[in-house]
């Protein structure tokens, strides 16, 4: 059977790592000393491709629920994981707030994805969608919620006595956060904003232009495009409100108090 | 005839963050409306750690506060709060501009039923020997102590039925301190009878002047000195 796009051999793969050599060069003419480091990049970037190849393969192949759900699973854990890892300081019950987000919001979105908007797929696992989706939703919730999760610690922190005054005088814990709550939810969003503001005039998306290469007719690839910038935007969107709003119940007790004891930095004290 | 009890901590204590000691404990205490109270310590013997569990403003892993004989938890915190207010050292201006500051107290739910009143401060301020023109100014050019003079001024518009303040002098040249302390007689010489304060103070002078009882905190236990 004909594929509807250029299958690359193992040989021209091999033609366009030789490429890697441009950058050895760079690093040897100027002693950076990043030869290794370049070496140690070209071989992972190899390895771990290859490795999530054969896995896609074999769920492919197999193509069972278990499965798919499984390995949507496992990326799911680690974009949680991922979004706490990049804020400076933490509370207990951080790592709990993140996954709860991420998960929540991103797969509600693609089962919307999968279900509603492309009704007509044969099975609502079917990994060919699910889990290219999947991937996309995720990686741009897990930007939404680590910078509204860094956003909101940041905010509460510089305006702790701005918080403290304002409990003091009889505010609600709602009333004393909803600022650093706002500048948080609004921190999470603007990059997807910003992303679909300049879409397709700065730079193709990633996607879109894959499709492209495996011949897909561009107006096909611009719809499927226009579809996922909207499930990601919603997904972040979820996804940010969700942690900042958990952030603020573990943060402020029932009794209105505001417990800053609970925020640690994430660094190791010197 | 007994005076009534307004606030009433039983055997409090507080740790640590970390878990680790107690900074606070088995301290109990109680206000009587009409009470003014000077509260004296070394730095770190707990009398911010005390003054805010009273205002409810920390959590407490041992025993209650109760405000008229009632504990108080949840959604009624806020309405206590608006009653017995805490003041912290250092003035935090919630707004930009004096009098905006002044009135966001007022946009709180808890105090939608009240209404800001320009000529009760314009009054105050005479008072005190202060321009009127402050009001109009930025809360980030104002000095320290004209800072404490507003969050003073914010707090007592509200009329509560007690003060908790944490060093509001420690930091202010002896005019301005004069200035605060008039502003509280004149909170609480509207009602001797039913307010009461609590005066965190390191100055024994400022001490006799303002209280008429005097508390010792030593390693978060309270001493009372004999009246």
């Amino acid at each position: 059977m004909d594929a509807p796009y250029l299958i690359l051999d193992w040989w021209q793969v091999a033609l366009a790592s030789l490429l890697i050599l441009i950058n050895g060069a760079i690093s040897a003419s100027l002693r950076l000393k990043m030869e290794r480091t370049l070496a140690i990049a070209a071989i992972r970037t190899v390895v771990q491709l290859l490795l999530i190849g054969m896995v896609l393969e074999w769920v492919f192949r197999v193509e069972r629920a278990t499965i798919v759900v499984g390995l949507l699973s496992i990326m799911t854990l680690v974009a949680g994981y991922t979004a706490v890892q990049r804020t400076p300081r933490r509370y207990p019950g951080i790592w709990w707030n993140a996954l709860i987000s991420v998960w929540v919001s991103s797969w509600f979105v693609t089962a919307y994805a999968v279900m509603v908007v492309m009704g007509n797929v044969q099975q609502w696992y079917q990994p060919q969608y699910t889990i290219p989706l999947m991937g996309m939703i995720l990686g741009n919730t897990m930007n939404g919620v680590s910078l509204g999760l860094s956003a909101l610690i940041d905010s509460l922190d510089s305006q702790r006595d701005r918080v403290e005054t304002l409990l003091a005088l009889g505010a609600t814990r709602w009333e004393a956060a909803s600022g650093p709550i706002r500048q948080a939810v609004r921190t999470g969003m603007i990059p997807l904003v910003n992303m679909m503001m300049v879409v397709g005039l700065v730079n193709l998306p990633g996607m879109m232009t894959g499709q492209i290469l495996s011949g897909t007719r561009p107006m096909h690839a611009v719809n499927y495009q226009i579809v996922i910038m909207f499930l990601v935007a919603s997904s972040a969107a979820l996804g940010t409100v969700s942690v900042v709003l958990l952030a603020f119940l573990r943060l402020f007790s029932r009794d209105h108090q505001f417990l800053a004891a609970r925020l640690e930095s994430s660094e190791p004290p010197r | 005839m007994p005076q009534q009890v307004l606030l009433e901590a039983r055997q409090i204590g507080r740790r640590a963050a970390s878990g680790g000691r107690w900074l606070l404990r088995g301290v109990s205490l109680r206000i009587e409306a009409g009470q003014r109270m000077a509260l004296s310590g070394l730095s770190g013997s707990g009398k911010t750690l005390l003054l805010r569990s009273l205002a409810r403003l920390d959590p407490i892993e041992e025993g209650q506060v109760f405000w008229r004989g009632q504990s108080i938890r949840g959604v009624r915190v806020p309405e206590f709060r608006r009653r017995v207010i805490y003041l912290h050292q250092r003035a935090t201006l919630v707004e930009s501009r004096v009098e905006d500051d002044l009135r966001a107290a007022f946009h709180l739910r808890v105090n939608r039923d009240r209404q800001f009143c320009l000529s009760k401060i314009l009054r105050w301020l005479q008072w005190l020997g202060r321009d009127p023109d402050l009001l109009q100014r930025r809360s980030s050019d104002l000095s320290g102590g004209e800072a404490q003079l507003v969050a003073i001024m914010r707090a007592v518009q509200l009329e509560p039925d007690m003060l908790l303040l944490d060093e509001p002098t420690a930091a202010l040249d002896p005019q301005t301190a004069e200035a605060v302390e008039r502003l509280v007689d004149i909170w609480y010489q509207q009602q001797p009878d039913h307010r009461a304060l609590v005066w965190v103070t390191h100055n024994p002078e400022q001490s006799r002047r303002i209280a008429g009882r005097q508390l010792t905190l030593q390693q978060g236990a309270l001493i009372e000195a004999d009246s």
